[in-house]
């Protein structure tokens, strides 16, 4: 029953509840000074903000509503934030403290995005010297964002102080990152920092190991309390302001916690304060009182005394996580984090398939496979000379009873992700572009051609149990077997195209829906069809279909198109009485085809958006890895602001880039040759798929008659461009 | 740890334990000067007929007497049965009680609508958010408005809930909806609450309403009418014009009576003219005039429930519980004695003229033969604040021996429901959430109200302060009102430092926040806290969807009055287990009476009444029902951590 704290001399009043109020009086000090520091060097209205976000400081910006922009702004901050500066309780006869506590932690989190974002105006040390990356744009935001939806990341550790030594440091983060969490790292203790240790200790940090250095200071941290704020504002829809949802959300979704190692300061106490505002606990290797009682937090709030071997589990249970694991029978460390690693030249043992030799991968349905079994044809590491190039080939044999030929591709296409999770293997490409490396480090530890197999017959089977029973890898790292598989592959592949090309909205009785980001966007539902896939780009209508196959009771679910009430704008009865129940009532209908008439609603993962350019009787499309100004008038980030979260906003859309080359991308209003403006480097990406798409309805020459932004930013620059190539959309009907 | 005082063994034990009233009961003694706690063995023989409700002089062919061992079988002159005679007898001590609390409330709003209208530039509104808020229960827009006029349309609305003919009391609305729908489905609904009352006198006319279940039903209903409005629009106006309690530290019980200082007590109920006599006191051309008499200040201290509206609010110490009053003048060092209405006494004139003390009454509701009475009038209140004030100052010199008791213990009081949901998440997560979570989980095993009253009858606090005690080392968090928190208080039961005498789940909770175990919520009016509380505990959630489903108990260990009655009636019409003790159950002759209390409330409530005189009963019956509703729960066992994965997150 009943869990007996362990009762300090001082205890929670004064350890935790006087920490707090002295920390936070010291956040307000400092921020205060910077401010004054600032505003003695520069003008008033010099403009303060973290580079490439549509929410300006914003946990300030979601918890108040207001708006810093300008320097002067920040005396709003400062004086709301000495409003909730708690007093220390007194010694003998205190008031209660814990609302008050709460109050002040929040103060320090502003206090906190005060001090970081006036080091970006210059005052203070940079945020983003040497390891440190400072302020996670809107960018990463988003693409991270789908990976907490997806589950592929559960949550993240806000790691504070340092390891007692920089090989417990490389083993806490090696924990962390096969618990798939991400790691975020800001402030010190023991006189270094947990990030400094794993860069001595040969670890690469980033994002794409998911180890992410914020900064040097314990105020870097509201980079990870500013990432999930922004979360809730892009994902969840929740508006600026809003205090009390904002919090909820994170609470109820995001999964994330304070992992405190070495000693716990005042300052610290401040920020883990704020950070239990978001229901985020703090897990601490110190002895410091624990706070067990729950309610504020989902479990208990501060845990202490944790031994370092038991501190990533104890967090995860405290902060109520599942995480479940799939253990992959290989002797190199396994997980996402391991996906973006690179494998430099020096450290690179063996490269397969690539510029220079053959390749192919191929996922089969068959006959009489036994399960498990894993062939290499040709050499297996050992006889292979370090540094060498050899072809490579992969047959994966699948059987069961629910399997279908449709879903072969959608199952050779996880290889990719599979063999990337590996720690010391990198995978690059699909079909017969792949190319692939193993290092030394991999390789010593003793990974063979046989752990290939291994990798893919054990995911499968996680993944896929479903709809396969049976799974056996044919590894060839010889020719002529390579070159034969090729061959066989090449023509799969040409038949599966022509089936993908022959499935329209029209031949097909049943759409999915996804609601796979309903875990953040909890009011938002995407309707996955054959020429529209999830706008995340992720899913496409046979990933739908597989995924339905895989789960019966999982994020996509059959859509009976029923009745088709408007072909062109692409409304269907059941379509219709699908949304309204699963937008839970918010929305009655939609079209498919149309960004003017009641769109389709966009979570906060879309890959892009369009938007409608009035004067120049077109869209314009803008993708997420475009920072710079658009011919709206917004940027990426303000223009994602105002159609996440489940919103219908009539004039934009989010989409997935795959969906340009749909012969319904905006059909309702004259399709891809209403396409007028689009990043270069997006145009570029795009290019066969664009060109393909407008040939396909008589616009030969669209390609070169989309504008970018070396043809300029504002609209009107773009409409005299586009009156100089004839774009065809000048001529098409009014859009209004 | 709390300072603790034990009696100081002159003999007074009996009579009460707490340390500083034995003493003065000595002083008494020695000057030969008669108190309650005296005169109460003077009373004579207990009349049992009267004292069990049995005895029936609602009409002059009486009075009737239903005694003996076929007491059942007998009938009055016209026909009645005991179950009858005792359900109008409390039916009537209900509708005295009920009229006394919504009386206060009534008050209040006029005082809203005289600050509303700008009659009365002595009060201001304190608590606009508030107003702004109970304006809503009223369906009243409140865009734009400024608050005076805003305060004048809120009291309006109020004071109609009072005489309304049609429809029904505006706050029932703010009950959980599943017992809304239980009432309406049982028609108990309370209307108009003049009209509830009038419609009690006129059921227990003779030759009116003669079966009781249904007059039973009617205390119910018209309880009601005052715990869910008259009280509640007490509170709440209290509230809006004098300001939304949060936790003060303060002392209690007669040593906070300063020798050097010109001391004035204030008693009675109502905080409308003991706010302003407060601000009178504090005036430093007040405190000036003083210092001229030869004094070195003015000591404000209270006496019963004023006491508790000006300690939450403005920290001014407490001097005592209703026992306490007459004590307090046998100190000798009291200058002035203000008082309203309710449990001021008149054994207080008798007191009085044995000291230079003057006896101020002020309510036109509540004179006294042998008192002062300079009329209270809300639209020149300051003015009369000062007056009383300064004849306070005036009497200084007139001062004789003093004998002060050197008993006082530090207390924290000011638990408004506004407050608890803060203490529980700050001003960005606050709610009820770790209450009910901490209560399913077990570090909090349940809840109880200790509220009411002393009686002479029973040794002062023994009851409460046992109570108190032991629930907090059971795990049971305790709420305190009325003269229970004065009991609370002055045996240290609201210092902070007392965590650590709780059991260990409760005093992890009250570590965590900072809080004492028990928490001070009020005045007796004050009640309307605690089933606003209980309304937002369900729907908080987690502990059932209604009222009568959480762990919690009401108890009133000394009651001696008719209000306690009306209070317990109208938890009970709410939900709530309320168990009395000190005195047995002023029905208690009736079987058919003590069969709807229990059994057949609880049938048809889910909450009940049951009396208890001895402490111990109080506290097993009350151990008992915490665990049966934990059982029905299903919380009584600790629960396997929920741990979530993806699918669970979505939709």
């Amino acid at each position: 029953m009943a869990v007996t704290a362990k009762r300090k001399p001082e205890g929670i009043r004064e350890t935790i509840a006087g920490g707090v109020a002295r920390g936070v009086r010291r956040y307000y000090d400092l921020a205060t000074s910077r401010y004054e520091e600032a505003l003695a060097s520069m003008d008033a209205s010099t403009t303060v903000e973290f580079p490439n976000t549509g929410y300006y400081l914003p946990v300030i910006y979601g918890i108040t509503g207001h708006v810093v922009e300008k320097l002067e702004d920040i005396q709003w901050v400062l004086d709301e934030a000495e409003k909730l500066i708690p007093p220390e309780p007194s010694p003998k006869m205190w008031l209660p403290y814990l609302g008050e506590t709460l109050d002040g932690g929040m103060a320090a989190l502003w206090l906190a995005e005060i001090i970081e974002a006036l080091k970006y105006v210059g005052v203070g040390p940079s945020p983003t010297e040497g390891i440190w990356l400072g302020f996670a744009d809107d960018v990463i935001m988003r693409q991270r964002g789908v990976e907490f939806v997806d589950g592929s990341a559960p949550g993240f550790a806000a790691v504070t102080g340092a390891a007692p030594d920089v090989e417990t440091a490389v083993a806490l983060a090696r924990e962390m990152q096969g618990k798939y969490l991400y790691v975020f790292m800001a402030g010190e203790s023991r006189g270094t920092t947990f990030a400094e240790q794993l860069v001595e200790g040969g670890v690469d940090v980033g994002w794409e190991t998911r180890l992410v250095p914020f900064g040097p200071e314990i105020y870097g941290h509201i980079y990870s309390v500013n990432f999930a704020t922004r979360a809730a504002m892009a994902f969840g829809g929740v508006q600026p302001g809003d205090f009390a949802r904002i919090l909820k959300y994170n609470k109820d979704r995001v999964f994330a916690f304070v992992l405190a190692l070495g000693e716990v300061d005042d300052l610290k106490y401040a920020a883990a304060a704020g950070a239990i505002n978001y229901g985020f606990p703090t897990i601490a290797e110190d002895d410091i009182p624990q706070i067990l009682p729950t309610g504020v937090c989902t479990y208990e709030h501060v845990c202490s005394d944790v031994p370092l071997t038991e501190i990533v589990s104890k967090a995860i249970e405290v902060r109520g996580l599942k995480i479940v694991i799939t253990e992959v029978p290989v002797p190199v460390a396994y997980g996402p984090a391991f996906e973006g690693e690179r494998i430099r030249k020096d450290d690179l043992y063996v490269e397969m398939a690539g510029p220079k030799a053959t390749g192919a991968e191929l996922t089969v349905t068959a006959e009489d496979v036994e399960d498990g079994k894993v062939t290499v044809v040709g050499p297996d590491i050992a006889d292979i000379e370090p540094g060498s190039t050899i072809p490579f080939g992969l047959l994966v044999e699948v059987s069961g009873r629910k399997m279908q030929s449709d879903f072969e591709p959608i199952l050779e296409r996880q290889i990719h992700h599979f063999l990337n999770e590996a720690e010391g293997y990198l995978h690059v490409g699909q079909r017969d572009i792949i190319w692939e490396r193993i290092s030394k480090k991999a390789v010593d530890a003793g990974f063979t051609f046989e752990h290939v197999g291994k990798i893919i017959h054990a995911r499968y089977h996680s993944e896929f149990g479903g709809i396969l029973d049976k799974v056996q890898v044919n590894v060839f790292t010889q020719e002529p077997e390579v070159s034969a598989l090729l061959e066989r592959a090449q023509s799969v592949y040409q038949q599966r195209d022509e089936r993908l090309g022959s499935l329209t909205d029209t031949s097909v009785e049943t759409f999915y829906s996804c609601t796979l980001c309903q875990s953040f966007a909890p009011d938002h539902v995407c309707v996955i069809t054959p020429e529209r896939s999830g706008l995340c780009g992720a899913y496409n209508w046979l990933d739908g279909k597989a995924a339905f196959e895989i789960n019966p009771t999982g994020p996509n679910q059959p859509i009976e198109k029923g009745m088709t009430l408007d072909e062109h704008m692409g409304q269907w009865e059941g379509v219709n009485e699908f949304v309204y129940s699963a937008s839970h009532n918010a929305l009655e209908r939609f079209n498919a085809y149309s960004i003017l008439e009641e769109p389709m609603t966009s979570c906060g993962c879309f890959e892009a958006i369009s938007v409608v350019l009035p004067m120049c009787n077109g869209i314009m499309t803008v993708d997420r890895d475009h920072t710079g100004m658009t011919p709206s008038g917004m940027k990426f980030s303000t223009l994602a602001g105002s159609v996440g979260g489940g919103a219908q906003t009539p004039g934009f859309i989010g989409h997935s880039k795959f969906y340009m080359g749909s012969g319904k991308f905006v059909s309702a209003e004259g399709g891809i040759a209403r396409l007028v403006w689009m990043p270069k480097k997006l145009k570029e990406e795009l290019k066969e798929l664009i060109g393909a798409n407008a040939a396909s309805q008589g616009y030969e020459d669209l390609y070169d008659k989309i504008a970018t932004e070396e043809n300029g930013t504002e609209e009107d620059e773009i409409l005299t461009f586009l009156t100089e190539v004839g774009h065809p959309a000048l001529e098409m009907d009014p859009l209004f | 740890m709390a300072e603790k005082k034990t009696g100081n063994g002159n003999g007074y034990a009996h009579k009460s334990m707490d340390p500083a009233a034995q003493e003065m009961l000595k002083v008494a003694e020695e000057k030969g000067i008669s108190t309650m706690f005296s005169r109460v063995d003077e009373k004579g023989k207990y009349c049992s007929v009267g004292g069990e409700g049995a005895c029936c002089k609602i009409c002059f062919m009486g009075p009737c007497r239903f005694t003996g061992q076929n007491k059942d079988e007998k009938r009055g002159v016209c026909g009645a049965t005991l179950g009858t005679v005792a359900a109008r007898n409390y039916l009537r001590s209900c509708a005295g009680g009920a009229s006394a609390h919504a009386d206060h409330g009534r008050d209040m709003a006029k005082t809203l609508l005289a600050v509303g209208r700008g009659e009365t530039k002595d009060y201001r509104i304190k608590d606009p958010l508030k107003l702004r808020r109970f304006a809503g229960y009223y369906d009243i827009d409140v865009e734009g408005k400024e608050d005076l006029a805003l305060a004048a349309e809120v009291a309006e609305a109020a004071l109609n809930d009072f005489g309304r003919q049609e429809g029904y009391q505006t706050m029932s609305y703010r009950a959980p909806k599943k017992r809304q729908e239980l009432w309406d489905k049982l028609g108990v609904r309370p209307r108009g609450f003049d009209r509830e009352v009038v419609e009690a006198m006129h059921r227990t006319h003779a030759g009116t309403d003669q079966d009781a279940e249904n007059i039973m039903d009617h205390a119910v209903r018209m309880c009601m009418a005052d715990g869910w409005g008259g009280s509640m629009i007490a509170t709440d106006i209290s509230d809006i014009l004098f300001g939304t309690p949060k936790p003060l530290s303060s002392e209690s019980n007669l040593g906070v009576l300063n020798e050097d200082e010109v001391n004035i007590i204030i008693h009675g109920h109502e905080p409308t003219l003991s706010e302003l006599i407060v601000d009178a006191a504090q005036d430093p051309e007040m405190i000036e005039y003083a210092k001229s008499k030869g004094a070195k200040g003015i000591t404000m201290a209270g006496i019963c429930c004023t006491a508790n509206e000006i300690w939450m609010r403005r920290g001014v110490p407490p001097a005592g519980n209703s026992l306490h009053q007459e004590l307090a003048l046998m100190t000798g060092a009291v200058e002035l004695m203000v008082v309203d209405v309710q449990c001021t006494f008149q054994g207080l004139v008798d007191v009085a003229k044995n000291f230079h003390t003057h006896l101020v009454t002020t309510s036109p509701k509540g004179k006294m033969t042998g008192a002062t009475h300079m009329e209270f009038d809300e639209h020149r209140a300051r003015e009369i604040a000062n007056e009383i004030v300064k004849m306070a100052i005036d009497n200084y010199e007139n001062r004789a021996d003093i004998h002060i008791p050197n008993f006082k213990q530090e207390v924290v009081a000011g638990f408004s429901h506004e407050y608890i949901r803060y203490m529980l998440g700050g001003k960005f997560r606050e709610s009820l959430t770790p209450l009910n979570e901490n209560i399913i989980n077990g570090k909090i095993q349940g809840a109880v109200a200790i509220v009411g009253c002393n009686n002479a009858q029973t040794p002062q606090d023994e009851g409460i302060v046992n109570l108190v005690k032991n629930f907090i080392e059971n795990d049971v968090i305790v709420i305190v009102t009325g003269c229970a928190a004065h009991a609370s208080g002055k045996h240290g039961y609201l210092n902070p430092q007392m965590f650590e005498n709780a059991g260990p789940g409760l005093s992890e909770v009250a570590e965590t926040t900072g809080m004492p175990p028990v928490l001070h919520m009020g005045s007796c009016v004050d009640n309307s806290r605690i089933l606003t509380l209980l309304a937002d505990i369900v729907e908080t959630g987690g502990l059932g969807e209604d009222i009568s489903d959480i762990p919690a108990v009401g108890i009133s260990p000394e009651y001696y009055c008719e209000k306690a009655l009306e209070i317990a009636t109208y938890c009970v019409g709410s939900g709530v287990y309320v168990i009395f003790g000190g005195v047995d159950s002023p029905v208690k002759a009736s079987g058919v009476v003590t069969d709807i209390h229990t059994d057949g409330w609880e049938e048809k409530f889910g909450g009940k009444l049951e009396f208890h005189p001895k402490w111990e009963d109080i506290f097993e019956h009350s151990m008992a029902h915490i665990q049966k509703k934990r059982e029905a729960l299903g919380i009584h066992e600790a629960r396997e951590r929920v741990l979530v994965d993806m699918a669970e997150r979505r939709g």
